[in-house]
């Protein structure tokens, strides 16, 4: 039963990625059809994400949950890397970053792999924050002291905490496969990540469509109200249609989380935008040539796992004790 | 061009160097070292209106951090990497076993003596004597890090390798963000991501004047930065 689902789940994201491959390659070779080629060729690349993001989870879905959180840890450990190098940093806070590089990150997804629920909820936000605080203070420089520790750990909550949270999916005691992780917990890290790149896509689309009222234009020229809430509205509508492939939801749970998962999605994307409008640069890759950032592909995962994982915890009634 | 088998060797006997070329050994931690370099710096590689290629050539870059010569060596291709020798700072790179072993095997660095530089002994003859007619040069021409992260004035060193080879092609570099993977003073890195950037090659120009040719030599390095 379970199996059938987990088939049926990878077999239509599959069919729809290829479908979309087709099209998206067919309107390549006919550039005659008055679409903007620039917007066609946004979506080629984007399509190609989504191979790369489904080849890799379904390796590591293959190979089982420390390869996932081990996967997550090194993607959180690379979009460390890109919000930090893009973010101005001080002298004074190289060794506060070491330890935030080598032992906070690193033991986090330990905490994660262990399932240790109860330390890692803390981990950063209460230890590593007062660190950070502490050895940029030790470090003697006082120079807009706030604005530094704070730029550390904000990289730190998006990219490693908040993130961490998606793996940590396949920990949640789920109603029927109790302890480990059994195919009802990776599919719903898949209905997760299935939902963020839809809501994604759909915000896209509406805003194209529909879009008159921009939610913020200094910080993104082409996210709307309508956008925003046509995702939302779709996203709930997918989630319901899909409810069977995540485990604890009832089709009108499913819709409500559909719903949030958007919206915070979408909080994600403005958040990165404005980060990235501050520092004058249209990706966080632009380091590295030709591809877009690791970030830029996870920010609104990043922004949707907490929220996710809680829901579900709290419909699968495992959080009251 | 010179045919590639012979030279070396003769190279070599000139030097008066006592190794033959790099063992088995050295040329793997070579190789793994490149890697972790350029997996630890992030760095990405850019070649703007130039080419990587195996000619001879200096490779002149602003001076941020102690890893500048480990990265621009290890963003060079392998062909021409075993080629490209770093010239280094003695007082740093020989003190120590695996540094020295690093510098003096693994990159068949060019370690120069800051401190005790003689006239008869100038640190250019000495390069122009190491490469022969087939290596190549990885020089830092501010001759110190910057502290300031600004691109300070070039040392005249540069000026006398293009006086006295005017066949070598003078590649400009320009490296990005490295100081923050590794300050001034730090010997733990950050692993964040640098940027490395390869310019189109100058010469000396017919009667350019010293101060005039560093000068241009100092602003194609800027000019990388974007």
């Amino acid at each position: 039963m379970n199996d059938i689902r987990t088939i049926a789940l990878i077999a239509g994201v599959l069919a729809l990625l290829t479908a979309a491959t087709a099209v998206g390659q067919f309107l390549k070779r006919h550039p005659d059809r008055g679409l903007d080629p620039a917007a066609v060729n946004t979506f080629n690349l984007r399509l190609r994400g989504w191979w790369i993001m489904c080849t890799v989870l379904a390796a590591a879905f293959w190979l089982g949950t420390t390869a996932t959180v081990l996967l997550f840890g090194l993607v959180s450990f690379w979009a460390l890397r890109e919000f930090i190098t893009l973010t101005p940093t001080r002298k004074g806070d190289h060794r506060a970053l070491f330890w935030v590089f080598f032992a906070f990150t690193p033991l986090h997804y330990v905490l994660v792999g262990l399932n240790r629920y109860d330390v890692f909820s803390v981990f950063l936000p209460v230890y590593a924050t007062l660190f950070v605080l502490a050895r940029v203070a030790f470090a003697g420089d006082y120079k807009r002291f706030l604005e530094r520790t704070a730029k550390i750990q904000a990289g730190l909550v998006v990219c490693v905490y908040c993130l961490s949270f998606a793996p940590a999916l396949l920990q949640l005691p789920l109603a029927g496969a109790a302890g480990t992780a059994g195919t009802g917990n990776f599919r719903l890290l898949f209905f997760l990540i299935l939902l963020v790149q839809f809501a994604d896509c759909m915000q896209y689309v509406w805003s194209r469509m529909l879009g008159r009222r921009l939610v913020a234009a200094a910080v993104s020229s082409n996210r709307t109200w309508e956008g925003l809430l046509g995702s939302a509205t779709s996203t709930a509508l997918l989630a319901a249609v899909l409810w069977w492939a995540a485990p604890p939801f009832e089709p009108w749970q499913a819709a409500l989380t559909g719903f949030v998962v958007a919206i915070m999605g979408f909080a994600g994307g403005m958040t990165m935008s404005a980060i990235k409008r501050d520092r004058g640069v249209k990706d966080y890759g632009t380091l590295v040539v030709g591809h877009g950032g690791v970030l830029d592909r996870i920010d609104s995962i990043c922004f949707a796992a907490p929220v996710f994982y809680h829901m579900t915890q709290l419909i699968a009634g495992v959080g009251s004790r | 061009m010179l045919s590639p088998a012979d030279p070396p060797q003769k190279v070599m006997a000139v030097a008066g160097g006592d190794h033959a070329g790099p063992s088995p050994l050295c040329r793997a931690a070579g190789l793994a070292l490149a890697a972790v370099a350029r997996v630890l710096a992030g760095s990405s590689v850019r070649w703007i209106a130039s080419q990587p290629d195996t000619c001879q050539r200096v490779y002149f870059a602003n001076h941020t951090s102690h890893l500048d010569a480990i990265v621009i060596w290890s963003s060079l291709p392998q062909a021409v990497r075993e080629l490209t020798r770093p010239v280094a700072a003695k007082d740093y790179w020989s003190r120590g076993i695996v540094r020295r072993w690093l510098a003096e095997q693994v990159f068949d660095a060019i370690l120069i003596d800051r401190t005790d530089i003689k006239v008869h002994q100038s640190p250019v003859d000495l390069m122009l004597r190491e490469i022969g007619p087939t290596k190549s040069l990885i020089v830092f021409p501010e001759g110190s890090r910057s502290v300031s992260g600004e691109v300070g004035e070039f040392k005249s060193g540069l000026y006398y390798l293009a006086k006295k080879r005017p066949d070598i092609e003078l590649v400009p570099v320009h490296i990005d963000n490295l100081n923050r993977v590794l300050p001034r003073g730090e010997f733990l890195p950050v692993p964040l991501l640098s940027c490395i950037s390869f310019g189109p090659p100058l010469w000396l120009e017919r009667g350019e004047a010293k101060v005039d040719f560093l000068e241009r030599a100092r602003r194609s390095v800027l000019a990388l930065k974007e």
